[in-house]
């Protein structure tokens, strides 16, 4: 963007941004650090020594596999769901212009830009209305409404930088509508809702507000962690659980970042 | 119908003839009436927002008009403002204040902290440092809730990392006498409001780096240049160019990191003294105490905080810069 010389940046701003950074990530290391130690009842620093027998500990805990195989399923589902409504939404709003197109970009952002235990709250009260019980599809029918906002972010960028003209010249050509999208419109939004469905999927693996209004005795992975974190069991086995959360939900967002990087920045921040 | 089919015919007529089958049907359908398709293409999300987060969010605030029985428990369902009422004793009053507070504090320190870094990735850091700063900042961003508070359960701990450091720089005292102050100390840091504060600025700040720095980068470079030209020194240069230009970027961060601590009811559990916030409130009324009407009552006082909030952050062009 500037057109002048390189300057030398100020020293101070270097050591604040430096210790920012460091703020933001030391922490996180430090979990890597404790599913190493073999320190049992407390979060005794330095670690007295270091194991790797929790991780097999883990390993043959039915419970921690009960918890991952829900997440994965609502993460799955609720992700196929964002992508399909938030590729219309995106679509039908940079398509055209109509009256009330804010008010549905409105829509979508709201469910994140309200705080998540609304949300919660206003899905629990409801289910107990209609007395509908809590199941897998209540997770999913709240997490797929936050999810459709991250989808969305993504196809409507790309959908921007899209031409229209595209389109129209396949249909010249003789493609009909479902051959357009096959051909032209499919290959041009791909990576983006690539990158899309994988942040939704990051979202929805580690939601717990909404979840906890949502999945009655059901637990999730987060759930899981929050009941280790107010009435702690085994603090080992919650060490390796917490290092693995990091390790599964870093992968898909260096993925999404990794085939968007080229294009527009991903639709990140708000989650 | 392919192209070739198409040129084939020499003379082809202007208008082609209806394409067969139910696809090209609606294809054709498609075509001529593109509303048809926004609907087609509108309905599905429209209808799962609208009924499944609208309606169940007017259902709730439909119940903060009704009110509890006090005798049997249950819910009266006539209109009442009688739960309004509630939030406003002594005791609810001050949840509210002590959140709004907390939200306020955490985006004031959030800005603090995250406007260097935006600074330098946006004006210092080229090609690889640049992507390197971007997934240092969405890195932490995106990894999970939980795991982020647990790690500072784990660092503020009376056994953890935090007291082992200040023990070698022989800096423990200074500690004691911070736990020893009243409201923001306690018996140990994860047992006291400056605890909590630190986790909420810890989880929520990275959400203000990235619109500080969206704006940072579209202030124009010759601005800058002809400040300097016109005599101002970098303070001057800064105070009266760059920052302000920056500022609906920090304001359109401060609504994340406003809103999220408005909300918040699992960090200030983990981490922090018995004294609730907001969201506590509204987990405690609804979950135990079956106290629905207060609990939507409850939820109304981030809506509407938010909503003023969001008001004035759209008067500022905090929007543009998002």
């Amino acid at each position: 963007m500037r057109s002048d010389r390189q300057q030398r940046s100020p020293l101070g701003l270097k050591i604040a941004a430096g210790v920012g950074l460091l703020f933001l990530h030391v922490p996180i290391l430090l979990i890597f650090v404790y599913a190493f130690t073999t320190e049992e009842r407390t979060y005794q620093w330095p670690p007295p020594g270091l194991t790797l027998q929790w991780f097999a500990v883990t390993w043959n805990r039915p419970d921690v596999w009960d918890a991952l195989k829900l997440s994965v399923q609502v993460a799955s589902i609720s992700t196929a769901i964002a992508l399909v409504l938030g590729t219309f939404c995106a679509a039908a709003v940079s398509g055209s212009k109509f009256f009330g197109r804010e008010a549905i970009s409105l829509l979508v952002i709201l469910p994140i830009a309200l705080p998540g235990i609304i949300t919660g709250i206003s899905l629990r009260s409801a289910f107990s209305l209609m007395e509908i019980p809590f199941s897998t599809w209540t997770i999913v029918l709240g997490h797929a409404t936050f999810c459709v906002v991250v989808v969305y972010n993504n196809a409507v960028a790309r959908f921007r930088r899209t031409s229209g003209s595209m389109v129209e010249a396949s249909m010249d050509l003789g493609a009909n509508a479902f051959q357009t999208f096959r051909y032209v419109i499919l290959p041009n939004i791909g990576t983006a809702l690539l990158a899309g469905g994988m942040l939704a999927f990051a979202l929805s693996f580690d939601e717990v507000i909404v979840t906890t209004f949502t999945a009655g005795q059901q637990q999730t992975v987060p759930i899981w962690m929050l009941e280790e974190l107010v009435r702690p069991r085994q603090r080992p086995v919650t060490n390796v659980v917490a290092m693995l959360v990091v390790i599964v939900t870093l992968l898909p967002i260096l993925v999404a970042y990794y085939i968007t990087r080229d294009g527009d920045q991903i639709a990140g921040m708000g989650k | 119908m392919t192209a070739a089919a198409i040129t084939a015919q020499s003379g082809t007529p202007a208008i082609l003839p209806a394409r067969g089958g139910i696809v090209g049907a609606l294809s054709d359908l498609f075509w001529r009436r593109p509303k048809f398709l926004l609907v087609l293409m509108l309905l599905p999300p429209v209808l799962w927002l609208g009924v499944v987060y609208l309606g169940s969010l007017l259902a709730l605030l439909l119940q903060s008009f009704f009110s509890i029985d006090e005798f049997s428990g249950m819910i009266n369902r006539e209109f009442t403002l009688k739960t309004y009422g509630e939030l406003l004793l002594q005791s609810n009053l001050d949840i509210i204040i002590r959140t709004v507070t907390m939200a306020a504090l955490v985006t004031i320190a959030s800005a603090f902290i995250a406007f260097p870094i935006a600074y330098y990735a946006a004006r210092y850091a080229r090609g690889k440092w640049k992507a390197l700063f971007y997934l240092g900042v969405m890195l932490p961003l995106w990894s999970s809730y939980l795991v982020k508070v647990y790690a500072w359960k784990l660092i503020l701990a009376k056994e953890g990392i935090l007291t082992w450091l200040l023990e070698k720089l022989h800096l423990t005292w200074l500690l004691d006498a911070w736990l020893s102050l009243p409201i923001v100390g306690g018996n140990s840091l994860s047992v006291s409001f400056t605890g909590t504060f630190i986790v909420f600025v810890y989880v929520w700040m990275p959400f203000m780096i990235l619109p500080i720095q969206a704006a940072l980068e579209r202030v124009p470079g010759n601005l800058i240049e002809a400040s300097s030209d016109l005599g101002a020194s970098p303070k001057q240069t800064f105070s009266n160019v760059i920052f302000p230009l920056a500022l609906p970027g920090i304001v359109a961060g401060s609504i994340f990191t406003f809103s999220l601590t408005l909300g918040d009811y699992i960090i200030p559990q983990i981490i922090g003294n018995s004294q609730l916030f907001i969201g506590q409130a509204v987990f405690a009324h609804q979950g135990t105490a079956g106290n629905i009407p207060l609990a939507a009552a409850f939820t109304v006082v981030p809506i509407v905080v938010m909503g003023l909030y969001l008001w004035g952050a759209k008067r500022m062009g905090a929007f543009d810069a998002l």
